[in-house]
């Protein structure tokens, strides 16, 4: 009975952790990035998409300026504008991270286009996707692969 | 928007000393009184012609998109999909629409196992290019083709990207714009059906 009860206790201190442990971060210089996600496709002809969080906790701005995964053989930066109630999706070429700020590409705003998808992308599984920074270099990031239906980040940012 | 509103002001200059009724719909959507009923025939998957007539009795909800956008079709799609499931019995009295403003490409990848993978209800339909600027011009909405080489086929679309109310006898009774929380337009609609 005892072991029982300790079981479920260290269960109950367990799960909070693994659910964020679930969350990818990556740091390198002075950025951190976090909250990888994306949406699964039906099949591939339809792109994908690419969120994350950037955070910059550096003195001096960087910038995103590409993308590359090995499931896409088209990964591009867009950002999708609504003006005037109408939405349109420009190529971003760059996305600035200013000193001390974070970024986050989310639904309707930046986001990944992952185009030519080499796979489908199946809710549960994960890939890499590596990040290009002016400043930093390149962080890779695993990037978990939610439901199609998913309207936020899955888990929370880096706080 | 206030560059909209301040044009649209402008815009009803002319449509006072006119008397004319026509301009109307240049006014700001939000402040639109229902007083047209949009139209459109389309056909779905199955190539079964769809016109609005067809659902009378029912609220439409109805979404001007294409598969192709990753971003905010799927986030509304989701939000769509949401508001189905929470208004539970009700749910009978709505249909919700996709229509696409890339029906060549839709038709070809398919429209309603995209659809299906959000909801069930989510009907989605694709013409020609006739009947879908008619439809576009007919609920006064905006869509266009712009070229773009770093897109798939060289082009995106820009298009409306709010959700559009239909009553039960086909009247236009308002726009959800994007990001209109989920719970927001359940809580609209429970209070209309």
């Amino acid at each position: 009975m005892l072991k029982l009860i300790a079981a479920t206790l260290g269960m109950a201190a367990v799960l909070p952790a693994m659910a964020h442990a679930e969350c990818a971060e990556v740091s390198q210089g002075d950025l951190s990035i976090s909250a990888a996600w994306s949406r699964a496709t039906i099949g591939t002809a339809r792109p994908a998409v690419f969120y994350v969080t950037i955070q910059n906790n550096g003195s001096t701005e960087d910038r995103l300026i590409g993308i590359e995964t090995p499931v896409a053989g088209m990964p591009m930066l867009h950002e999708t504008v609504l003006s005037d109630g109408v939405a349109s999706m420009p190529h971003a070429d760059q996305i600035s991270i200013a000193a001390g700020e974070t970024v986050s590409l989310a639904p309707g705003s930046y986001h990944g286009m992952l185009m030519d998808l080499n796979e489908a992308l199946t809710e549960g599984e994960s890939f890499p996707m590596t990040l290009q920074f002016q400043n930093a270099g390149t962080l890779t990031i695993d990037t978990d692969v939610v439901s199609i239906r998913e309207r936020e980040a899955p888990c929370a940012p880096a706080p | 928007m206030l560059k909209t509103i301040r044009v649209a002001l402008w815009m009803t200059v002319p449509v006072a000393l006119i008397g004319s009724s026509v301009m109307l719909w240049r006014a700001d959507q939000h402040e639109q009184v229902a007083a047209f009923q949009p139209a459109f025939s389309l056909p779905d998957d199955s190539g079964a012609i769809r016109t609005a007539g067809e659902f009378e009795g029912k609220h439409l909800l109805v979404f001007f998109g294409f598969t192709n956008c990753p971003d905010i079709c799927p986030t509304t799609m989701s939000e769509v999909a949401q508001v189905m499931e929470d208004l539970g019995p009700d749910a009978d009295e709505v249909q919700p629409l996709f229509i696409s403003v890339d029906p060549v490409r839709d038709r070809e990848s398919g429209l309603s196992e995209y659809l299906a993978a959000f909801h069930p209800s989510i009907l989605g339909l694709a013409g020609d290019e006739a009947a879908t600027q008619a439809a576009v011009e007919s609920f006064k909405v905006f869509y266009d083709q712009e070229n773009d080489a770093s897109q798939p086929g060289g082009y995106t679309m820009s298009h409306s990207s709010s959700l559009f109310l239909l009553g039960p006898r086909g009247d236009w009774l308002r726009q959800y714009t994007y990001g209109t929380p989920a719970d927001d337009i359940t809580a609209d609609l429970k209070e209309r059906l």
